[in-house]
């Protein structure tokens, strides 16, 4: 009982702010990809691409956000070739983006041992340090939880107000969502349904890429053979549960960071259970949270679906 | 309508397959000799190292077999499940939990041979099929896409795979490392090549494939699933229950996924230790792709994946390349092959004009 009562503590709310975050942006990611008709199971491999190319970033040039404009460039690219085997060729975007996935445990390891001759992980990196916010950090409760966080934890919480402007109050954002509803009608009005999608799949890999970067040179400062461990296929799960919504997204990230928090402080506190079975915890609950999510939640109508210019 | 009919049943039209299988192969190659060349390595000592360390001597030649019995069994499982549509991204998972059961049904129980080997790959077989039925489940049920919760649930068995054979876990031997109890001789799969650690498990493999294609193509339950597969709401307008379709689709993919494991664990390693498939069940998703979701085509590719398998091993010791470029080929597989399904229609016509062109020729003579 007394381990438990350690476990519980307001580092664990701090802690539960950091572990969302590599999951809020793959969500965020994923809701504008498939807002605009593309599937995006790619999101897994995008982020570890990324993280790969933050660390070189900062490796060589001493900067971490040099890393992360690094970052920001591999996953751009890598959506880039996802965007035009699903768009222009029409491939199948679950296969795609599997393909993607398998590159994204390639390529790092590859250049892993062509760049700095390890296996598995990198040379440790210069980082981005956590800001400590004026005011806020000062704040009762508050401050403890949400004063003293990484820059990319900012941005990531401020993207999710933007992201929601951007698709619900823009006309850009309802031309988007048009493409993923009903691409037949948008083209009729004049919307370009592929470039929709192009750009629906880029901003989701500027996305997941900043998501990367937060892993490898922020949370941690190198890169650790298939670091993101599933996160890109959480967000995922996450913008299912938060019905494809950026709020009802931060809400399910949130959820799940908990749970990854709780394991990490229950496993440091000596709980009486096998840390093994501690760990699963993230991936129980998003299991249970897409079974209560489901069937409440539709997916935009033309989600994996290829389009044929008429 | 006639001439259509005659145009369809063209004997060059059965040729296309075989044919997108070796393009997309060569395609894949061209590009990552491109990708060697740009980081300064060069495609041929690489590609030529990978051919020594597939071929060049008896031990490597089984090796080469070896990988490839559990990727024929994951392509299969992989096959079986896109057949109803369903993406199977579990196989890994089942592979890892069909180890485990059969290392535990064979080292615990103490059974004649004839009774005890067949027991332990049913054993692996029916933990990866209820394993992979819950995706299954959840996706008729709850409409939950079967990516997500068959990545989920690999997770899950990593933990519990580590779990059991940590210290204080339920499967660990009396010994220093992390593994389980050696398997007893009765339930070990004979070796069949002196000097190599080649298995009987090629031949149940092979034995699966062709029980596979007859399921498939010759059972009501197989067309059932296929028509699923094809169009659910079709199927379903016709009296099939889909979502019946759907689960034991993932019951057969999860256990095709488990003896994949069980011969491994049972034909190699003779214990299980929570690392002893270095990830086939991916490797078993480019080979179902690459071999157009048939039995017949699964099993070459799976060759052919075992090939860059254990080929690479050798290749990241003699040329210092990471054995990880066997990915990075994998991945450029699957693109190619994804694209070349797009390219289909285009290559049937060009086939069907060539035949016309053919017919024309013959009448006018």
């Amino acid at each position: 009982m007394e381990a438990w009562s350690q476990v519980l503590s307001i580092t664990l709310f701090a802690a539960a702010i950091r572990a969302a975050t590599p999951i809020l942006y793959p969500a965020l990611a994923g809701i504008f990809s498939e807002r605009s008709g593309v599937l995006n199971i790619a999101l897994e491999g995008v982020m570890l691409i990324s993280a790969f190319a933050a660390v070189v970033g900062s490796y060589y040039t001493g900067n971490p956000w040099i890393g992360v404009l690094c970052a920001i460039v591999a996953g751009m690219l890598t959506s880039l070739i996802h965007a035009f085997m699903c768009i222009n060729m029409r491939a199948d975007q679950a296969i795609v983006g599997t393909g993607i996935n398998i590159l994204g445990a390639g390529l790092p390891s590859f250049l892993l041992l062509k760049l700095f001759g390890s296996q598995g992980i990198s040379p440790i990196v210069e980082r981005i340090h956590e800001w400590r916010v004026p005011i806020l950090a000062d704040l009762p409760i508050i401050g403890p939880i949400l004063g003293e966080q990484s820059p990319l934890v900012y941005i990531c919480l401020l993207m999710v107000p933007l992201s929601w402007y951007v698709l619900f109050k823009t006309p850009f954002g309802l031309r988007l969502r048009a493409v993923g509803e009903n691409p037949r009608a948008a083209e009729t009005v004049g919307i370009s349904v592929y470039g929709m999608r192009y750009a629906g799949v880029l901003i989701s890999g500027f996305l997941a890429a900043l998501g990367g970067a937060f892993l490898s040179v922020s949370y941690l400062a190198q890169f650790v053979k298939l670091m993101t461990a599933g996160r890109g296929f959480i967000g995922l799960a996450a913008m299912i549960f938060g019905r494809w919504n950026p709020w009802g997204a931060l809400f399910a990230c949130l959820l799940f960071g908990f749970a990854d928090a709780l394991q990490a402080a229950a496993q440091a506190a000596n709980v009486p259970i096998a840390p093994q079975f501690l760990r699963t915890l993230p991936y129980v609950l998003t299991i249970i949270a897409l079974v209560g999510a489901m069937g409440k939640a539709e997916p935009p109508a033309y989600v994996a679906k290829p389009y044929e210019k008429a | 309508m006639a001439k259509n009919k005659k145009k369809r049943t063209s004997p060059l039209m059965s040729l296309i397959s075989p044919a997108q299988f070796v393009l997309g192969v060569f395609l894949a190659f061209v590009a990552g000799a491109l990708f060697l060349w740009a980081f300064q390595e060069s495609p041929v000592e690489a590609y030529s190292a990978l051919y020594k360390g597939a071929f060049s001597s008896n031990r490597y030649i089984a090796e080469t077999l070896l990988s490839m019995t559990p990727l024929i069994f994951g392509g299969l499982a992989v096959a079986l499940g896109f057949r109803c549509g369903l993406f199977n991204m579990g196989v890994e998972g089942q592979i890892v939990l069909g180890g485990m059961a059969a290392a535990y049904i064979g080292y615990a129980w103490d059974l004649p041979q004839v009774i005890h080997l067949p027991l332990a790959i049913l054993g692996g077989a029916l933990a990866g099929g209820l394993w992979g039925a819950i995706p299954g489940y959840l996706k008729a049920r709850h409409k939950i896409h079967e990516v997500i919760t068959t990545i989920m649930l690999n997770y899950i068995v990593f933990q519990v795979a580590a779990y059991m054979i940590a210290v204080g876990g339920p499967m660990k031997a009396d010994n220093e490392l992390p593994v389980s109890p050696d398997v007893l001789p009765t339930a070990q799969l004979a070796r069949i090549w002196e000097g190599t650690r080649l298995s009987g498990g090629i031949f149940i493999a092979l034995a699966i494939a062709a029980l596979v294609w007859v399921f498939l193509f010759k059972t009501r339950l197989g067309y059932k699933m296929r028509a699923v597969g094809f169009n659910a709401a079709a199927a379903e307008y016709a009296g099939i229950k889909p979502g019946r379709m759907m689960v034991w689709a993932m019951f057969l993919s999860g256990a095709l996924g488990g003896i994949a494991g069980a011969v491994e664990v049972l034909g190699v390693h003779y214990k299980f230790y929570a690392t002893f498939s270095p990830g086939y069940g991916w490797d078993a998703i480019a080979v179902a792709l690459l071999g157009l979701l048939h039995p017949a085509g699964v099993v070459a590719s799976a060759f052919l994946f075992g090939v860059l398998r254990s080929g690479s091993i050798t290749m990241q010791a003699i040329a210092q390349i990471s054995k990880d470029i066997v990915l990075i080929l994998t991945a450029l597989i699957i693109f190619f092959t994804a694209t070349n399904q797009t390219l289909r229609p285009i290559l049937e016509r060009m086939v069907l004009r060539l035949g016309s062109k053919r017919e024309e020729r013959v009448s006018s003579q």
